[in-house]
């Protein structure tokens, strides 16, 4: 089974019904899939061959969606960035994957460019236009649009590029909606996810169609979902738990409501009572903000079955608050990481008597506790690191042979590996999972990982900046706020703005730090090395 | 328009250099051009109560008052007079 066949097998089932809505655009299962097989068909002419990775760089939009079946659907793997990434990350992550193609939005296009032209291996990059996404077909015949000027065939003068540029819309128009033939297995990658690390660079997660069929099948077990489910969705697509809404909704003939952000909450409530909304996934940055608002007290939403949250932990207060918000969803508290997509939820009916534990292992998985020894804990609340055996743990990281072993060690058979989450839990008499700590330092702010070292790096960029340590400061909204200890060279005039402005020319929008602080010096070990329990 | 240059002045300012005055047009959709984030949004409120002295209900946050500089401008002349 591929991750594709989760759409195809939808459209069969329901061909005309709303699969996807996107403020105005409404996308049928029939429409999807048809734009997904064009697209498939505009890569492989464009020179994507089987196993090539494709790197998608857009805001939430149908296009993202149709881009993720079209890419598997060529028998490629896809890969979805945070549209806010900057040009240095782009540069690395196309490269680092040697990616064949790069699918991207005019609005993206100044960034992009810089970053395609220092990708050797690209051999076609397919621009979206803007006004295109609102009116379907229409714009790719405007002789104002810029992507029409680069018409399939012309390379990019400008840059003296090696790689066609093509206009979306030019390029699916002219091929037919009909699949094409079918080259890769389950086992084949279907994604590289890339997620930040201790070391400053991103790591490609590797997921095969086998893996994220697996993992799409248990949650929706213990979601309970049903073709009746209607999602709402305000997560970014780069982001594992939002792409999923799209891969389970696919799975189960369900409909998701794609949001591009959780910008105006009172928006996103009469979405809610608009589109009758019957699954809401979200994270605790947006639960902060919702259980603050006065007026929706008295609102009902009676379509609404069920709430998720993961990526940090969901404080009381916020369990409490939409509780009273939303009276009659079932919350579901969950644990995950990219490496496994997902580990465990807690059956909501718990909720009360164990408000702070993420539950068990999720269907077709099993989880257990090592001590520093590796020995298998079997006592009560004893804390040990959390180890995850199952069908839906990657297949390592994009050619980083040692962190793929640090992460991924001999199982129980010859042949399996599990995985060691670098997450410290403990486990109560009944086996219900509590989250302690993390073992490495990786900060966890609005739901997305966020590595210290990556932001370190980039202020050790900038002029006058002689030592920096990035560290996580709790939140109420955030989770956790970044937070830069940095000193400066004698006589440096950076003011903490400066230093602001330089991240977010280099970071992504969630990695910015809020906070900078200038310190003459930084505390040490006898080594040298900075001791950031000491700031 | 004085009210739309102090809702300008501000989303640049909070940008940390990420927006610049070029290329920020006050037609310009927050949403659309991920100009602010829903933390930013929370932040442009808590400062337009402050600066022009009016009170944001919940259900008054919604891209008809606030998704651009002009809309934003629209809603405040409209609390401010009405």
């Amino acid at each position: 089974m591929l991750v594709q066949e989760f759409l195809e097998r939808s459209v069969g089932r329901f061909p005309d019904k709303s699969a996807l809505i996107a403020g105005s655009r409404r996308l049928t299962y029939q429409d999807i899939d048809e734009q997904a097989n064009k697209l498939a068909h505009a890569l492989r002419e464009a020179g994507v061959t089987y196993g090539d990775r494709v790197v998608v760089v857009l805001d939430n939009s149908p296009e993202t969606v149709v881009s993720v079946f079209g890419i598997i659907k060529a028998d490629a793997v896809f890969s979805v960035v945070n549209p806010t990434i900057k040009e240095d990350k782009l540069t690395y992550i196309l490269n680092n994957c040697r990616a064949a193609a790069l699918i991207t939005h005019e609005t993206k296009w100044q960034t992009a460019r810089i970053a395609a032209a220092k990708a050797e291996h690209i051999r076609a990059v397919f621009l979206v236009a803007k006004d295109a996404a609102a009116n379907g077909h229409e714009a790719a015949e405007r002789n104002d649009d810029p992507a029409a000027e680069t018409s399939p065939g012309k390379r990019d003068r400008a840059s003296k590029s090696r790689y066609r540029l093509v206009s979306w819309h030019e390029a699916l128009r002219a091929q037919p909606a009909s699949a094409p033939p079918r080259k890769a297995i389950d086992i084949d990658l279907a994604a590289l996810i890339y997620t930040s690390g201790t070391t400053g660079n991103p790591k490609g997660v590797m997921m095969t169609h086998q893996n994220m069929v697996a993992a799409s099948t248990s949650i929706t077990t213990y979601l309970e979902n049903t073709d009746r489910d209607i999602i709402l969705s305000v997560l970014p697509l780069s982001f594992d738990y939002g792409l999923y809404q799209i891969i389970m909704s696919a799975q189960f003939g369900g409909t998701v409501v794609l949001e591009k952000a959780f910008l105006y909450p009172y928006a996103v409530i009469n979405t809610l009572k608009k589109e009758r909304i019957t699954g809401f996934p979200l994270v605790p940055t947006i639960s902060a903000i919702l259980i603050q608002m006065k007026e929706i007290k008295n609102e009902r939403f009676e379509h609404l079955r069920y709430i998720t949250n993961t990526a940090a932990a969901l404080p009381l207060s916020h369990i409490r608050g939409l509780r009273e918000l939303f009276p009659t969803a079932a919350i579901f508290s969950m644990y995950g990481l990219t490496e496994c997509k997902r580990v465990s939820y807690l059956p909501p009916e718990e909720l009360d008597r164990r408000p702070t534990s993420v539950g068990k292992g999720m269907p077709n998985e099993h989880v257990y506790l090592v001590d520093a020894n590796d020995r298998v804990i079997t006592e009560a609340d004893t804390v040990g690191e959390l180890v995850v055996r199952g069908a839906n743990v990657m297949k390592g990281y994009w050619e980083l042979p040692e962190a793929t072993d640090r992460m991924l060690r001999p199982g129980p058979y010859p042949w399996e590996k599990v995985l060691y989450t670098g997450d410290l839990f403990r486990m109560d008499e009944e086996g219900f999972l509590y989250f302690v700590s993390r073992k490495d330092d990786i900060i966890k702010s609005r739901g997305e990982k966020v590595s210290p070292k990556e932001i370190e790096n980039v202020l050790y960029e900038l002029d006058g900046v002689v030592e920096a340590a990035v560290v996580g400061v709790p939140d109420e909204v955030l989770g956790e706020s970044i937070k830069a200890y940095v000193v400066l060279q004698q006589g440096s005039t950076l003011s903490p703005k400066d230093i602001i402005a330089h991240c977010a020319k280099h970071l992504e929008d969630f990695m910015i730090p809020q906070h900078i602080e200038l310190r003459a010096s930084l505390p040490k070990t006898s080594t040298g090395k900075i001791t950031k329990k000491d700031l | 328009m004085e009210i739309n240059e102090k809702i300008r002045g501000f989303i640049l300012e909070n940008s940390h250099g990420r927006l610049s005055a070029e290329t920020l047009h006050d037609d310009d959709s927050f949403l659309e051009k991920g100009i602010i984030d829903s933390t930013g949004i929370l932040e442009l409120v808590s400062f337009l109560e402050e600066h022009f002295a009016i009170t944001v209900n919940d259900d008054e946050l919604i891209p008809d008052n606030f998704d651009s500089i002009t809309k934003t401008g629209v809603y405040i002349s409209k609390k401010k007079n009405g």
